[in-house]
Parts: structure tokens; sequence; C-alpha cells
């Protein structure tokens, strides 16, 4: 438990009597040392107890869960062997397409419709054996930043429930922190899984655009989107993202190559690793977060990396550069939902109507805002202001990333400038809610991975996290690095983030 | 950025925003856009878009049949099927 | 009815080599879409299949489910590649758009498309008798769905009571020609779309039949005073077969004339073609046009066909119509424009008249027998070449007179071969002998003395009467050429 506020309830922590991790997870139910239905009742039990506090979850999927745990044990009893992750309770962001299972990204205008296929992701997690317990909350369609875009209400952090769990992939984010998971599912647009990671105090990985299949999460920027996990152990994180990553002939973006190979590397250090640190980097963190990263920055050293300065003069534009892009790419990618095929439909006297209407009473405010803009920006007579200038914009913050990693290996800032923040305090000022990702955002224009570890706490003990970003397919230097700062928080801050 | 402008983006994204949504929306997109002028000042005369953040080219597929969805499965998800197709009111006041 | 109506529906002028109406000339330019032959659609594994039962070849691509990527076919590249290398264009690296508009038919409200860099750029159509027409892009794009509206009068949306949209159009590979204003006459028109019908047969990119909706056509027309600037143009939707094309064009030129010369400014718009009442009629002004906000499909990646491909699909493109025809036309010594050799060509029977020619028969005497009498034969004709050359010979050494011989071909056509000199004892025409055939003209010069004396003060017109007497005592076995030479040889001896 974290040294948090007195006052307030929270539900952090991991079932009891059971392993919690993947990795452990796996090995003893693989070895029938421990049985996958024991390992799912727990996490449901805790389920049960907490989750109308957090309300992490679109969706409780327990009967499948269960069923899947028996049948995990009847095929070890078999002699067969059901996948690296058997046995493994995991939570998947409701973006995902889960075939049969009902999938609304948390918007009015998907409620109970239940896709007719599963996502890449999904396939592969199935293989390897593990046990969904359920689709996970999140701001309508992966646009917001804590998670009270959700047409289904919130979902509060673990850590302090009158504060929000960070967005868009909350749910996902408190479902691990709160011990509903052992690793859960997400997606990063502009910082959707690492922010959440930090504000919950769990680990978050964005990976290399291109390494994990798009096919089957739900697009809200194509050239951005990522699905990455969360887990509470850098290993688990790992783990999982060996599994979701390699090539997908059904994503034309995906890159060919195999699987990335990441738990290898994980006790290797980082002796003679040089680390960026942004003398540029935009200002207005807290001060204890600022702490954070020179705690960071001193434990690296420790540990026989050596700290570099780096400039990235275009990261202050990057906030407009991808509030242009990203709600440009939205409002094509959700033009779809029109009421034909699926979801909801307002009814009216001729399609046209029928379109407004469906559409107005399906989406939220946010996702009609970022709509608005995008289409504005696509306009004609707007789109050499706009959206072209932002497409070139993108091309100095990539060009300025490029030319850092000539003199380091890898990056490190905070991950987010603000610990996890009451509910309801910034969603009148959209624009204060977009610099809760100031120090994401860079990375999803650039294409590159990028992590967020805990490390430490700040203002109330709320939990920081401190965020580790490499060059593209940089994922192992990446994981070394993350790794080594877990190993350094555990000792630096016992008993907990 | 002005009331006519936003109604004018609303039409194009089909968003039917009532009086109240179209003011607050002219209040915010304008506060955004005011906010997003900060790339003016950027000379980018010479510089090239990104348009994709890996280099990927000529990702194409075999033109071979591959197993597609099940009708009924697909229109039981529909909101107004009739005759194994999709139902929708008169089509008009769109582009054809 | 209107001024512009009345001189629209006049009757259609006979073609003509320039077409002006009223000292105005037409301006004409043509777009064509064409579906290509694939087995899976552009985007997607789904069936390419006309007339199955409706929504049977989707997938979640197809129908746009959240989440579904596009992943681009390889084979509707191909196609599109031997069509515009056809079309003698340029094949260049390409990349894709999302054209953004909203339309049931439209699964994801937005049309993945080619943009400001198509595959194919810069080519050109050579009509028959040597005009180019100018090409300016052939490029890929992804089908609609189809929609059927119920309710309404003619199943025309206005009226309609519901729509019903069946998907399995959706995705098809679609390659958009477009063609340069350079179009002159409505049978110019014809003959662009007669062409390019038969070069997307020939390099088997699509069946292109109008009346399937496998081939499609839009044309842009405007009118002007030669030297003058470009006039408003109209584009002219709904022309579902080439015969109609030509009607389109011409009224809409006439109707537009009209407009002009009562005073009135043409409208740019899109107008509808109506088959039974022959005129064309507004369907939307440009004001109403949506703006599609065209930005590169970040789901997809740019198409740069290595050098290697291209030039093996040049090096595998078939024999073109026109390289047919001039082939045809130089081993006949036809006109490459000249009816038969088109006729022939276009039904695909030029190889088949070569080969009887190789077969030592005359050539010319081949292309106008299968002209006439092959109409339904098709590409692969039943008869063998060698049965044909065998009537032939019999035919050009005199054995058989010209009428003759056509019997014994609808003959040799209706049994799908046979043997002509059998064909002709059994039908018992023999050619007459050289001393017989004389015999017979000198008892006609005898019997008809006063035609006889005509002709030999120079009447050659009285030759037909001898001519028509020799025939008819001969019971036809006589040839025709033959006695009129003797005639004439022994008028001057």
């Amino acid at each position: 438990m974290s040294d948090q506020h007195s006052d307030s309830p929270t539900c952090v922590g991991v079932p009891s009597g059971v392993p919690t991790t993947a990795s452990e997870i796996a090995r003893l139910v693989k070895f029938s040392e421990v049985s996958a239905v024991s390992v799912v009742d727990a996490y449901l039990r805790r389920i049960e107890a907490f989750e109308s506090d957090v309300h992490a979850f679109n969706l409780v999927t327990a009967e499948t869960a269960r069923a899947s745990a028996q049948r995990i044990d009847a095929e070890i009893a078999a002699g067969r062997n059901p996948g690296p992750l058997a046995g493994v309770p995991i939570a998947l962001k409701d973006n995902l397409c889960t075939r049969a299972v009902a999938t609304t990204c948390s918007s009015r205008i998907l409620d109970g419709w239940e896709p007719p296929y599963d996502a890449t992701v999904i396939e592969r997690l199935r293989a390897a054996g593990a046990v969904f317990v359920g689709k996970t909350n999140l701001d309508e369609f992966a646009m917001g930043s804590s998670t009270e875009n959700s047409a289904f209400g919130p979902t509060l952090n673990p850590h302090d429930l009158t504060r929000v769990s960070g967005g868009s992939s909350g749910g996902s984010a408190a479902a691990v922190a709160a011990g509903f998971a052992t690793v859960s599912l997400g997606s990063d647009t502009g910082g959707s899984i690492r922010q959440p990671a930090a504000l919950c105090g769990v680990v978050g990985v964005k990976p290399t655009y291109g390494t994990v299949s798009r096919y089957g999460l739900v697009a809200f920027a194509s050239s951005l989107d990522q699905i990455g996990p969360f887990s509470t152990t850098v290993r688990d994180a790992a783990e999982v993202l060996q599994i979701i990553s390699g090539h997908d002939e059904r994503d034309s973006t995906s890159i060919p190559q195999g699987r990335l190979d990441l738990v290898s590397v994980l006790e290797r250090g980082v002796e003679g690793l040089r680390i960026g640190r942004i003398s540029d980097l935009p200002g207005g963190a807290d001060p204890e977060i600022e702490s954070r990263l020179e705690e960071a920055f001193d434990a690296l050293r420790a540990a026989g990396a050596t700290i570099v300065d780096v400039s990235l003069p275009s990261m202050t534009y990057a906030l407009t550069a991808y509030y242009l892009i990203a709600p440009a790419e939205a409002s094509s990618n959700l033009a779809r939902y029109d009421g034909v095929r699926y979801g909801l439909r307002v009814d009216a006297a001729d399609t046209n109507a029928m379109y407004a209407a469906t559409r107005e009473a399906g989406f939220g405010d946010e996702v009609k805002r970022r709509i608005m803009l995008g289409t504005y920006a696509l306009s004609a007579g707007y789109y050499d202001a706009y959206y072209g200038k932002a497409l070139k914009v993108r091309r100095l913050i990539s060009d300025d990333f490029d030319r850092a990693y000539r003199s380091v290996d890898v990056i490190v800032t905070p991950t987010s400038p603000v610990v996890a923040f009451p509910v309801g305090s910034k969603v009148d000022d959209p624009l204060s809610m977009y610099l809760c990702d100031i120090y994401t955002i860079p990375t999803n224009l650039a294409g590159h991975p990028a992590m967020s570890v805990p490390f430490g706490t700040g203002e109330a003990g709320l939990p920081v996290g401190i965020q580790i970003l490499a060059p593209t397919l940089g994922e192992q230097t990446m994981f070394r690095v993350g790794a080594e700062l877990e190993r350094r928080a555990t000792e630096r801050f016992p008993g907990g983030r | 950025m002005s009331p006519d402008a936003v109604r004018k983006v609303a039409k194009l994204a089909r968003l039917d925003l009532s009086s109240q949504e179209v003011d607050t929306m002219t209040r915010q997109l304008a506060g955004m856009l005011d906010h997003f002028a900060d790339i003016d000042s950027l000379d980018l005369a010479a510089v090239e878009p990104m348009t994709q953040p890996y280099p990927l080219v000529n990702v194409l597929r075999d033109d071979v049949v591959r197993p597609g969805l099940d009708r009924d499965e697909v229109l039981s998800q529909a909101p107004h099927a009739q005759d194994g197709r999709f139902q929708v009111p008169p089509i008009i006041g769109l582009d054809s | 009815m209107s001024v512009a109506d009345e001189r629209a529906t006049e009757a259609a002028q006979p073609v003509s080599e320039s077409f002006m109406i009223d000292g105005y000339e037409l301006v004409c330019g043509l777009e064509v879409h064409v579906e290509l032959a694939t087995a899976t659609k552009l985007f997607s594994a789904s069936p390419n299949r006309f007339g199955d039962e409706p929504n049977t070849n989707i997938d979640p691509v197809t129908l746009g489910l959240p989440g579904a990527l596009p992943v681009l076919n390889r084979h509707a590249v191909e196609l599109a590649m031997r069509i515009g290398l056809a079309l003698n264009c340029t094949v260049q690296p390409s990349t894709f758009h999302r054209k953004n508009y909203f339309y049931p038919d439209m699964p994801k409200a937005y049309q993945i498309s080619q943009y400001d860099q198509p595959i194919n750029v810069d080519g050109w159509l050579e009509l028959p008798g040597g005009k180019r027409i100018g090409i300016e892009r052939a490029h890929l794009e992804e089908d609609t769905g189809k929609s059927t509206h119920i309710g309404g009068s003619g199943g025309r949306i206005h009226g309609s009571d519901f729509s019903l949209i069946d998907f399995n159009r959706a995705g098809v590979p679609l390659v958009e020609i477009v063609g340069r204003p350079d179009i002159s006459t409505p049978d110019e028109a014809r003959q662009y779309l007669a062409e390019l019908r038969q070069i997307l047969i020939a390099v088997e990119a699509s069946d292109a039949k109008m009346e399937e909706g496998s081939m499609r056509c839009d044309a842009n027309v405007s009118v002007r005073k030669p030297g003058e600037p470009l006039g408003t143009r109209c584009e002219i939707k709904n022309v579902n077969s080439i015969r109609s094309l030509g009607k389109a064009i011409e009224y809409e030129a006439r109707r537009q004339v009209a407009l002009i010369e009562s005073g009135e400014t043409i409208r740019q718009e899109t107008r509808h073609w109506d088959e039974t009442d022959g005129r064309t009629h507004t369907l939307r002004t440009k004001e109403d046009a949506d703006d599609y906000r065209y930005f590169l499909e970040p789901d997809l990646v740019p198409l740069v066909p290595e050098a290697a491909w291209v030039e093996a699909v040049r090096a595998a493109l078939p024999f073109l119509p026109r390289e047919r025809r001039l082939r045809l036309a130089e081993a006949t010594g036809m006109a490459p424009d000249s009816e038969s050799v088109m006729v022939v060509v276009e039904r695909g029977q030029d190889d088949y008249v070569l080969s009887v020619g190789e077969r030592g028969a005359d050539v010319v005497r081949a292309l106008v027998h299968v002209k006439e009498a092959y109409a339904d034969q098709g590409s692969q004709p039943t008869v063998p070449a060698g049965d044909l050359a065998g009537l032939i010979l019999l035919e050009t050494s005199g054995k058989l007179t010209s009428t003759q011989a056509k019997q014994i071909l609808a003959d040799i056509v209706s049994a799908g071969g046979g043997d002509a000199a059998a064909l002709a004892a059994a039908r018992g025409f023999e050619a007459m002998d050289e001393l017989a055939l004389v015999g017979l003209v000198e008892e006609v010069i005898a019997s008809q003395a006063e035609a006889w004396s005509k002709f030999c003060a120079g009447e050659d017109k009285a030759m037909g009467a001898l001519v028509g007497a020799v025939m008819k005592a001969s019971q036809g076995k006589a040839d025709g050429k033959a006695v009129t030479a003797l005639l004439m040889s022994k008028r001057t001896s």
C-alpha cells in the first residue's frame, strides 16, 4: 500500500492466496501447482468486492472467464500445453473487438454492439491461454485523459476514489492497480496507456507504431493508435507484449517482422547506456514530479548510465500538431457511425436526418468537439493552414528525435505533469485536459515506443510515473531502462510505489 | 470561427447541434484554434509532410478468397434489416 | 416545350467528320469506371462476384465495421497496370486517399481512392480513324454497395418509402479512366467507348458489360464557338449503352446551344440522362456538392511497382485491337477503319482470317466472307480454317461463282465445317467450262441482236441485258465476271 492521505479510501491491492504476476501464474498453472480456476476466482472476488467503487469495467465476463479457466485446467490435466499465458486473468479495453461480447467504446452509439469477429491481439491472447475477465471503461472512443468522457460514468482511481484514473485507458489501468486483473490491454494515441499507468501507479507500454496489429482496434487516429499492456511488473508487460506483437497480414501498417524479444534483456542493466534529458522540456510539471525525475536520473547514473542533455525544440508544437492530426483522422474514422449497419439508430423521415439525429444522440461532447475540429481542419480552404501544416510540424518533431538519438539511447521524462486530479476538476476546460498529454504526445507523432514505470509518489501521496522514450524498434533498450528503474524504485520506495 | 462556420462544419459532419451547442462549440473551437496558431510562426516551406510513422511500401495481398461473415450474424446486429439487406429511410439530400 | 428541348429532340444529324450546331463545336470528355475481373475485392478477401444473394460476400472490411483495415489486392494492381499500359500511360508510384462523404451504400462514409498521385497518367486512346483522345489518368478505387429504392415510381429515390442496401458490390475494385476533353463528335465518343471496351477485354482486365454495370460511363459536355475559351460543362450520368452515349451527348450539346442562343447561361451541374424521354434532367448543382476533405489514407502505404514488374506486365500485353486492325489492314490492303476490318477485329476473328490466308487462299475474300457470314461464330469459329480456304480456292480459280460460293459458305457455317468441293458436287454446282461458255455467249449474241449492236456501238449499258441472258441460259452456272470479260473481248475483236 502506498503512503496515501488517510482520509481517502483506496482499493489498491492484489488478491491474496494466489500468485499475482502473469509470469508466476503462467508458471504455476502450467505445472499444476495452482489451478487456473482458483486464480480467476480470486480475481473475480476482488472485482466483486471493489468494482462498484472503482467502476473499471463496462462488462465483467465472470462466467466465460470461469469456463475458460476450467478448460485450461482440463487441458493441463490431459498433458497438453494451453499456451504461455495459460490461466492469466486479463482485462481488455472496451475498444478492442471481442467476438459476441459487447464492445461499446464507452459510447452510446455502440451500446450493446457485439462484434462478429475478434481483434488480432485477442486471437493471440486466446491462443496463449489467457482468461478474459472483462471489458474495461475508457474515455468515449479513446478521446480523453481522465475517463470522464465515458458515456457510462468515470473510472475512479484505486489510490483515491475521489480522483480520476487518467485516460483514455483509465479502466484498464485501474483494473490492474485494483487487482482485478494481472495485466490488461489498452490503446495509446497521445498517451492513453502511459498517462493512466502513471496516475494509477502501474506499468504501461506503448510499443513502436506497427509492432502490434491494429486489426480489431476501433480506430481513433489511424496513424497514431497502438495497443499495449498494463501490468504491475515490467516483466509482465514484456511477456504480454511479446505475445501480441509481430506482423499481421490484415494490417497494412504492420511492420514485417516477428515478435518482439524482450524478456531476455530485462536483467542486462543500464551500464554504458546514454540517457537523454530534454533541456527544453515544456515546463509546468508539479514540483514533486520534477523531484521524482531527478531521483530517476540519479538512480540511472548510479546504475552505470550517463545522462546527456538533448534539445527537442519542436516539442513545444507537438500538442498543436496532435490536436489537428488526431481529430482530423478521427472525424473520418467516426463517420461510419451512421445508424445504417450497426449500433444506435435514431429514426427520421430521411437518411440524412437519421444520420444527424443518430450521431447527435450517440456521441458525447468531447467526441463531437473533436469531430468538429477535425472536419474543420480538413475542409476546403483550411487543409493547408491546419492539417497540412500539422503534418509538417510532425516531420520537425520526428527529425528532432532522430537528431537526439544520435547522442543518446533513450530519453527520460515525467509521464504526466500532474498526479491524479480530482474528478470534475478539468472537464470544463478542454485545453487544460489536453495539456495532461504534453509529455506523451510527441512519441505518437514520431511513431516511437515509450513506457511509464511507477517511481515514487507526489502530491497527496499519489503515484508518479517516469517515462522512458526510445527510437523506432528500440524496445529492448527501453525495457532495460524500465527494468532498472523498477529495481531502483523498489529499493527507494519500499512498501509499494 | 463563427456560428455560421460551425453550422456549416456540423452539416458536413452530420451532427445535429442544438443552438446552445453551436454557441459553446464556437467559443471552444475558437479558443483552441487561437492556441494552435503557435505553428503559424514556423517557416515550413522546405519541410516535407510526415504521413507515415514507419516507411513501408508495397504491402499487397494475394487475390485469394478468405472466409467472410455470416449474413444472419451481421443482420442480427443491424438497426433495421429486411429481405437480407439493410433498410434505411428515403435517401434524400445526399450526394450520390 | 422549351426552345432547348425542341431543338434537342430533332432527329440526329447523320454523323459527319465535324459536328457543329449553329456554329458551335462540341467539347466532350468521358469518365469511365471499370470493374476489375479479380477473385476478391480491392481491400478485402471477400469474393468479387456478380449476382449472388444480397450481403453474402461480406467481411469486416467490406461492411466498414469498427476496427476493420484495408489491405491492397495485388492482382487488382496488376490489372490496373495492364489497363494503363494498354492506354499508353506512364505507370508511377502512387498513394491512396480518403474521399469523405455520407451515403448509405458507402460503409465507411469514405471511399478509398487515388487523388493527386494516381497509378497511371498521361496516356491516349487512338480511335480507329487515327485520332488520339488523351487519357489524363486511370486510377484505382473501391466501388460502393447497391441501393434499391422501394415504393416510389420506377425505382427512383424520389417518392420512395425506404431503401434497401446490399454490400456485395462494396469494395469491388474499380479503375476510373479519365479522358481529356478531346472528343468532338458523338460518334467519336461512341468509338472511344467501343474501343476502350475492346481493350479492356483484350487485356482481360474486365468483362466490360455496360448492361451489368461492369463498365460505366459519364460524359462531360460543353459547347463553344471555335477559338473561344471552353464553355461551362455539365456532367451526364446514367448512360447505359454505347448507343445511348451518342444520343445523350448530342441532346445535351443541342440543349446548351439553345440556351446560349436564347441569352441564358449554362449552370454547371450534374444531369441525369433519361433513355425513355431522350432528355437530360438536373440531378444536382455544384453548389450542393459535398466537400470531400481528401487526405492521405493512413491505413495504407505507398504503392511503388518495381520496374521489373511494370516491364513484365508490358511485355505480357496481348495484341491490342489497334494493332490487330493494322495487321489485318496490311494483309488485306483495306483501310484499318474500314467496316470489314473493324467488325472482324471486334469479333476477334482476325487471327482466323489470317490463318485462312496462310493456307494459300485469297485473304481479302476470306475477310469478306468472315465479315458477312461469321456474325454468330464468336472469337473461336467452329469452321476449320482449312475448310474456308478450300472454298475460297474453288471460288478464285473460277470453279464456283461468287453466288455459288456464298451458298456453300452458308452450308459450311451452319454445319460447323465441310468440304467445299463435295458440297458443290452435291448441289450440282459446276463451273461451266470455257468452250461451253463461249458457245453460250455466241448464242446470246445471235439472239439478242439489238442489244449486241447497241453494246458494239459503245453503249455499255446494253451489256446488262446480254449478261442477264447468258446467266439465265446457263441456269446460274456461268460466272458473271467471265461472261463480262468475254463480251468485252468479242466487242473489240
